[in-house]
């Protein structure tokens, strides 16, 4: 048998292809892992580009720089790429790196598969993206995309966009297929699950949490096609149509969709609050249980984005109650973080930073959540900026912050280098300082009433507006600073130790630094 | 370690006098009170989950702040081993389940009334169009009386920055939406194209316009004067274009108004049928 294995580990035991076609053609965990996380790096950019577009015709009333035809499609395609093409695919670049690592497998369970749902994704985007050279414009109707604004009322790219998600949405559930496989099948001896790592942990119920619900996006966009080219009238009021029903199906993915932006977070955070508290996770299988609960809840709370569309009393009763259950889960997932680091013996490297910041910010996302869970209070924060704040907390200073504090967490074991500490912290101090600028103000200009999605706006909501767009440009462009501190350390930098960080627990912390091309070929024990 | 502890107490509660201060004088940063009991019970609601929130925010950031400053290694802080206890799990727990159960009962109590739209006064269609408001006034038998478009009245040179931008900037209409005080007035809300949503923050009242369905929503306003929203669900291009005017004005010269409209609408009538 030992030799078979033997054999068989010869047989793999080579270095990465060169040229381009190492990139083409690769099934490697860790080359697929790092084009996720430079495709989504550049998704970032392309999507915070459209950010400081849209921050800067809001800068001052009137219209300054963009019509508001323009300005449509630049709130609807940074919606869009953010979520779809920016945080989607870093946490899945970052399961590629890290799922396989922790849990002492080889390589992904399906790596051809892997390759393909990687090479989907600039095909989908760069069709997006070319929609805004088109001479209809490109899709205008927010990243919602609510019908009939999206289907009768859609310019004509938005086959485009219909088949871009498509096409992302195939990338997606490929992605959580695979990890799934992976994380069931091929765990290290002695690892049963609950001695996983959270962030595996995390990931296994984020994958099924897309595989649940993608299909269910790919499923309305498809009756949009319909509408649009084959004369159905799935949400045309005046073909027998449904105009609400849209906005069921949508959410009904929406909503686990926001969770599958925070799991894999809050996976991260678990890791790097424990590591740097010096101190196990306090109490792990709460936070299973927690993490399950919230997946859970995640489908039965849909219709909260919707209690303005004239939902019967009971419904809305309803979503309110489920709704503000999951204040339950989520509040056991802070507490624990917090004795995590009670009485640990605490240092602040940038990851820690991040991962602070992660919890004390992603608390305030989670406050104005419940705030907006009351259904009465909601009439009045409805589609105005105060929601625009609570998504920006959860998703920016929630998981786009948990996603720079893996990165730099991980970056010694991917490069084999530490990164600079004190550009690290510039980069941290910067980009907390520029979110709170940015997205506070926005919680007031909601409450004193400004709508959402709108280019210029009554005077009252100046001074609001001039802030947020002040730290918008701070936030954006020190994430330059990110790039270069990124490119810096891949080049050179001291050389960083198999364990990186003092008495890091963990599987990934065995292999040298950088990782191998490739690692646990033989099985590790876990006891 | 005890002058720490107290120093970080005096912080904290100098964060909360700075709070609370802040909430009191700044009433601009906030949720607007309004003038419909909705409106007041919606704001009443907010002001609780907030200081909720506040409290708990306080607790937790508390906590975390605390250790950050005591239980660092360059204090020389040597890492405890416990990683989790039954008894604390349940506990934190059960007591927020507590405050959400404390919460949910008054906002179940405002949200019934908010669907309490029957027993109404005067019956008027709000339609929303890509990108104006139409208002119908309905009879008893819901038939159409007197019909109007309101659109911005914003002149498009104060847009472009060629003219001085007036006090109501965006937030101005041609013709307003007119109803008495004291009036139990039930809306019915529709559209005619894309979904719109009518929003007047000092009524608490928000709902969507949605082609193929007839919304409902009421509001009673006490008050008179004139009160500005604006269209809550992005419609298309002039989405930011089309804002909601409504003037509350007492019964009589509501009555004055709305004779001189019928008469009107009838004259018109008459020049049409000719
Ligand atoms: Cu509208």
């Amino acid at each position: 048998m030992s030799a078979v294995i033997e054999a068989h580990h010869d047989d793999h035991d080579h270095g990465p292809a060169k040229g381009i076609t190492r990139w083409l053609y690769t099934t490697n965990h860790k080359d697929i892992g790092s084009m996720y996380l430079w495709f989504s790096f550049i998704m970032f950019l392309v999507g915070g580009v459209m950010a400081l577009v849209i921050r800067a015709e809001l800068f001052q009333p009137g219209l300054q720089f963009v019509e508001p035809a323009l300005f449509n499609q630049m709130t609807t395609n940074h919606g869009l790429i953010m979520v779809f093409g920016a945080i989607m695919p870093a946490f899945v670049g970052l399961a590629n790196w890290m799922v396989p690592l922790m849990i002492g497998a080889p390589d992904m369970a399906l790596p051809r598969m892997n390759n393909l749902s990687f090479w989907i994704l600039p095909f989908a985007f760069g069709m997006l993206l070319s929609t805004l050279f088109m001479e209809s414009g490109g899709p205008n109707f927010g990243w919602t995309f609510y019908a009939p604004l999206s289907t009768t009322y859609a310019p004509d790219s938005v086959t485009y966009f219909i088949f871009a998600v498509h096409l992302a949405g195939a990338s997606s559930i490929m992605g959580a297929i695979n990890i799934i496989a992976t994380i069931l099948n091929m765990r290290a001896p002695g690892m049963t699950l609950m001695k996983m790592p959270m962030f595996v942990w995390t990931w296994l119920i984020t994958a099924y949490l897309l595989i649940a619900v993608m299909p269910v996006l790919a499923g309305a966009v498809t009756m949009m096609l319909f509408d649009i080219h084959f004369g159905t009238s799935f949400f045309d009021a005046s073909g027998g149509g449904d105009p609400v029903l849209f906005q069921h199906v949508f959410w009904f993915f929406g909503h686990p969709e926001v969770y599958i932006m925070i799991l894999p977070a809050f996976g991260i955070v678990s890791h790097i609050i424990s590591t740097f508290s010096r101190k196990p996770l306090f109490g792990y299988d709460s936070m299973v249980y927690a993490t399950s609960s919230i997946a859970f809840l995640s489908f039965i709370v849909w219709a909260h984005h919707m209690f303005t569309v004239g939902m019967p009393l009971a419904g809305e009763l309803f979503f309110m109650y489920a709704t503000m259950l999951i204040a339950v889960p989520t509040g056991v997932k802070v507490f624990n973080w917090v004795s995590t680091m009670w009485r640990g013996s605490m240092t602040f490297e940038t990851p820690m930073l991040f991962a602070l910041a992660f919890i004390f910010l992603f608390t305030i996302g989670g406050f104005s959540g419940l705030m907006l869970a009351i259904a009465p209070a909601d009439f009045q924060y409805h589609d105005t900026y105060f929601v625009v704040a609570h998504f920006h907390y959860v998703l920016v200073s929630g998981a786009l912050f948990s996603i720079f504090g893996a990165v730099y967490f991980w970056l010694p074991k991917w490069t084999g280098h530490m990164y600079n500490e004190g550009l690290g912290k510039l980069h941290f101090w910067l980009s907390f300082i520029g979110v709170n600028v940015a997205f506070f103000p926005m919680h007031f200009s909601g409450l004193a009433g400004m709508p959402r999605r709108i280019p210029d706006y009554a005077l009252q909501f100046a001074d609001f507006n001039a802030w947020s767009t002040v730290g918008a440009f701070v936030f954006g462009i020190s994430q330059l600073l990110f790039l270069w501190i990124l490119v810096q350390t891949i080049r050179a930098g001291q050389k960083a130790t198999t364990e990186v960080w003092e008495g890091s627990e963990g599987l990934e912390w065995t292999v040298p630094s950088p990782a191998p091309y490739h690692t646990f070929a033989e099985p590790p024990k876990v006891a | 370690m005890m002058s720490k502890l107290s120093s970080i107490a005096r912080t904290v509660l100098a964060t909360l006098c700075v709070f609370a201060g802040a909430a009191a004088v700044a009433a601009e940063y906030n949720m607007p009170v309004g003038v419909t009991d909705v409106s007041r019970e919606i704001q009443e609601l907010h002001m609780t989950i907030f200081w909720i929130c506040v409290v708990i925010g306080v607790l937790v950031f508390g906590a975390m702040l605390v250790s950050m400053v005591l239980h660092r290694k360059s204090l020389g802080a040597t890492p405890a081993t416990f990683h989790e206890s039954t008894k604390l799990e349940l506990l934190w727990t059960v007591i927020p389940i507590v405050i959400l159960v404390v919460m949910a009962l008054p906002a179940t109590d405002v949200l019934v009334k908010i669907y309490d739209t029957g027993g109404e006064d005067m019956v008027v269609e709000v339609r929303g169009y890509q990108w104006k408001w139409q208002y119908k006034y309905l009879d008893e038998e819901l038939n159409e009386q007197v019909s109007f478009f309101s659109n911005l009245a914003t002149p498009r040179g104060q847009i472009l920055g060629q003219s001085e931008k007036g006090e109501n900037y965006l937030l101005e209409v041609d013709n307003e939406l007119v109803i008495p005080t004291d009036t139990k007035v039930r809306f019915l809300l529709t559209s005619n194209d894309v979904i719109h949503s009518w929003w007047v923050p000092d009524f608490g009242l928000k709902r969507d316009a949605i082609p193929g369905f007839i919304n409902e929503a009421w509001a009673n306003v006490k008050e008179p004067g004139v009160y500005r929203g604006q269209c809550t669900e992005l419609c298309g291009k002039d989405h930011g274009f089309m804002p909601v005017v409504v003037r509350v004005v007492p019964k009589a010269e509501f009555q004055q108004w709305y004779a001189a409209q019928l008469e009107a609408s009838a004259t018109e009538a008459l020049a049409m049928a000719n």
